[in-house]
């Protein structure tokens, strides 16, 4: 099962991790490989931690990526980022989106924000990337694209050319919005570099 | 073709396919998908039913009338639907009946962990658990074949992983199957106890039968390896198994209940070492050591919480240091603390302006399932019970019939609109009956929010999103014979207070309806708010509201403009005017 790619998407619910999620599936299933997605959203709509978990290969038979397997983590929010990574392979990579939003506990003063979360994550993982997610959906006009712009940023990490990315943004994204979310695919695709 | 399709998604599929022309439920995590997408055929009538015993009275109806019928429901669904399942398993059906019941191990949005493959067994009906998409397809076609050629109704058990997975899926043409033919026959379908005793024979020699059926299914079958280890297993397990003990032999379930003896003893004789792998209950384990087997069950997996792949791998290898299972990593150690982030009520949700001020008059709160369960976290803290579907105002009744009306003056039921249709109706019915003083509060916020805005009686569509006539609460709450009724905006903090004051006082039954949007249906978007620094004195009292936008900075507070929805709550608890619309003429 070697042959099998495992990405989680992490972040707050709300976010747009499921539309990302669904774009990256589409890509997969695009090139013929088998793909399993697995979420899991939780009681509310809004707030909560979310999660997604996306694995192909040549055949997947489990839906879900055992803990320090994933390879590589895509996360919309900093503190997410640090939850989830005990599931990064030691010699993983993880995007994170530099983005600070409170859980209720620590709005209330129960908990408290590590402010070192990054610092965190770069001492136990080589391969951190930080993209400020907001500002570069704002360049491409509408601050809600933060999702494509991640998921822009994450195909650059992939071995799926830009054109697929491109056909199943057009497939799922409202025609309206999609200009904006072509703009923002670029942004994220322009912003690799380590 | 191949689709990229959840569990859900494809049990529709497999009923679309199946020829079925009437699907019911009651929305709940994580069945809810089964219906909307069952919804969007044609060919068949989809409906949400006010509850999952009425979901199931209508699919019984339909296929005793000759059609296939789906029914769908989480697994608390089943506990509701059980007075009129066990009786369905005697009359049995004509058009095919599946019951579907999605598990939550892990209870990711649930409040108990129950494993319904017990249910399948009580009711004595066969139990059929798919592992993927493509089987909760085929199997739900299965199913309502097994379900004519038997005469019985079948659950279909899925869990949260079956369910909510995404995988491919080969899709096929609908078979029309039409109508069966009526015929009217009272021994079968008219269950007074002369007829039921008979039924009841029948039940047994059917489950004879389906036994038989169980040991030549497809359904159920092995995949010889290396005999050293079996592995007896079903559902999305048996993927981890799969994946993660790639050497060992499996007996694969599909059918749970009748269970295969012959084929399981067979397996069971081939291999040195015997294992069963199931997430929850020792279901299957319990018979197999009844018939006299060794085998490793609960005394190595966990009974509690959803069974993953790397702890299948852990224990195993704990177990049975040869057994080889895929390498797996190990797990970080590592030395820091994440803050919890539990979900919280939207922002410009409308329940927050209530429990505000249910928080701030520090009365009892029977509560009820919902969004608006959230109200129970911190800083609103605002509900003492939760139980079940619809278990609040009952409760609130018992309260006071065991602390005396006094304590009635400070304790309120609270229930969604939703909610309040699907089973609050009846036990408002018994605080007007029973002389209890109790005072409910209806969330109406015209929706059913929780499970992803479904609608209900009180919305006016229906799930095929036809306009229907809408159920008017305040009518229905006089109908039963409460007098005082009162609709309230529960941002209308001021008003608020002072009717919900009026109505603990008052020594009689008191409804109020807080009536409000939510805030992910009210498309009307408002500026949003911001803190203007000089003005804010950090008194924080707008962080008793729980607004997932507002947080600590310093010593004063600032607002997430982007999350923001203007609903302005903040600005109504603000003593010192420090909130201020942005763009508007304050600035």
């Amino acid at each position: 099962m070697t042959d099998i790619t495992n990405i989680l998407i992490v972040g707050v619910g709300g976010q747009g991790t499921i539309l990302a999620s669904r774009v990256l599936a589409g890509a997969v299933q695009m090139t013929g490989q088998d793909v399993k997605v697995s979420e899991i959203h939780g009681m509310a709509q809004r707030g909560g931690s979310v999660v997604t978990q996306v694995r192909y290969g040549k055949e997947v038979a489990s839906p879900i990526i055992p803990e320090g397997e994933a390879d590589i983590i895509l996360a919309f929010e900093k503190l997410e980022a640090l939850r989830w990574l005990p599931y990064l392979k030691k010699d993983g990579s993880i995007l994170i989106n530099d983005q600070r939003i409170d859980p209720m506990p620590v709005v209330v003063g129960a908990a408290q924000y590590p402010s070192d979360v990054l610092d965190i994550i770069k001492k136990e993982r080589k391969e951190v990337f930080i993209i400020n997610g907001l500002e570069k959906a704002v360049e491409a006009g509408n601050a809600k694209a933060v999702n494509v712009v991640l998921l822009g940023l994450l195909a650059r990490c992939l071995k799926i050319d830009k054109q697929t990315w491109l056909d199943v943004i057009r497939e799922t994204v409202p025609s309206k919005l999609l200009e904006v979310n072509l703009k923002a695919f670029e942004e994220g695709w322009n912003s690799f570099d380590r | 073709m191949k689709k990229l399709l959840t569990g859900n998604e494809a049990i529709a599929r497999g009923a679309w396919e199946a020829g079925v022309v009437v699907c019911t439920a009651y929305p709940g995590t994580p069945s809810t998908e089964i219906t909307e997408n069952a919804a969007k055929y044609d060919e068949m009538y989809a409906e949400w039913s006010p509850n999952e015993k009425v979901a199931l009275e209508v699919g019984l109806g339909a296929a005793i009338a000759g059609g296939r019928a789906l029914v769908s429901m989480k697994h608390v669904g089943v506990n509701v639907a059980a007075d009129p399942l066990f009786t369905l398993s005697y009359t049995g059906v004509n058009g095919g009946l599946v019951l579907v019941s999605a598990d939550d191990p892990g209870m990711h949005s649930s409040q108990n962990e129950q494993d319904n493959r017990h249910f399948g067994r009580a009711a004595k009906i066969p139990v059929l658990e798919p592992a993927n998409s493509q089987e909760a397809k085929d199997f739900t076609k299965l199913a309502f074949d097994i379900s004519e050629m038997f005469d019985t109704p079948v659950m279909l058990r899925t869990t949260t992983r079956v369910a909510h997975s995404q995988s491919l899926v080969e899709l096929a043409d609908r078979e029309e199957k039409g109508i069966k033919e009526y015929q009217k026959n009272p021994s079968k379908y008219v269950m007074i106890p002369a007829n039921a005793r008979h039924r009841h024979v029948v039940v047994e020699d059917r489950l004879i039968k389906l036994k038989n059926y169980a040991e030549s299914t497809d359904l159920n079958r092995v995949e010889w390896n290396d005999t050293k280890i079996g592995v007896i297993t079903s559902g999305v397990t048996y993927q981890y198994v799969k994946e993660i003990l790639p050497e060992v032999s499996i007996l694969k379930l599909g059918m749970t209940f009748p269970l295969p003896q012959k084929m399981i003893m067979d397996f069971a004789d081939k291999v040195d070492q015997l294992y069963i792998v199931e997430e929850l209950e020792p279901f299957i384990e319990e018979y197999v050591r009844s018939w006299g087997l060794d085998v490793h069950g609960k005394d190595t997996f966990p009974l509690i919480g959803e069974l993953l792949p790397e702890t299948i791998a852990a224990k195993m290898v704990q177990t049975l240091g040869d057994c080889s299972p895929r390498e797996t990593a190990e797990p970080d150690q590592l030395q820091y603390e994440v803050p919890p982030r539990p979900p919280v009520l939207c922002p410009g949700c409308p329940h927050r302006g209530l429990f505000y001020v249910l928080n701030k008059l520090k009365v009892t709160v029977a509560g009820d399932i919902g969004c608006y369960t959230l109200g129970c976290l911190a800083p609103l803290k605002a509900i003492d019970t939760t139980i079940c579907m619809g278990a609040s105002i009952g409760t609130a009744i018992g309260m006071e019939k065991a602390r005396g009306k006094d304590f009635a003056r400070s304790l309120v039921a609270v229930i969604g609109d939703s909610t309040f249709i699907h089973s609050g109706i009846t036990a408002l019915v018994d605080v007007v009956y029973n002389k209890a003083t109790t005072t409910t509060i209806i969330l109406d916020n015209r929706i059913t929010a929780m499970t992803g805005h479904q609608h209900n009686p009180t919305t006016g569509f229906t799930v095929k999103g036809e306009p229907t006539k809408e159920i008017d609460l305040v009518l229905l709450a006089k109908a039963v014979g409460v007098e005082r009724v009162r609709v309230v905006d529960p941002f209308e903090l001021e008003g608020l207070e002072k009717i919900v004051g009026e109505e603990l006082a008052a020594e009689e039954p008191s409804v109020i309806i807080t009536q409000r949007n939510c805030a992910l249906i009210d498309k009307s978007r408002n500026n949003p708010y911001s803190v203007s620094p000089g003005a804010c004195t950090g008194c924080l009292r707008c962080l008793k509201l729980g607004c997932p936008c507002i947080a600590k900075e310093g010593k004063k507070v600032r607002i997430n403009l982007a999350q923001c929805v203007g609903c302005g709550l903040c600005a109504t608890v603000c003593p010192s005017e420090a909130m201020r619309k942005e763009g508007s003429a304050n600035d």
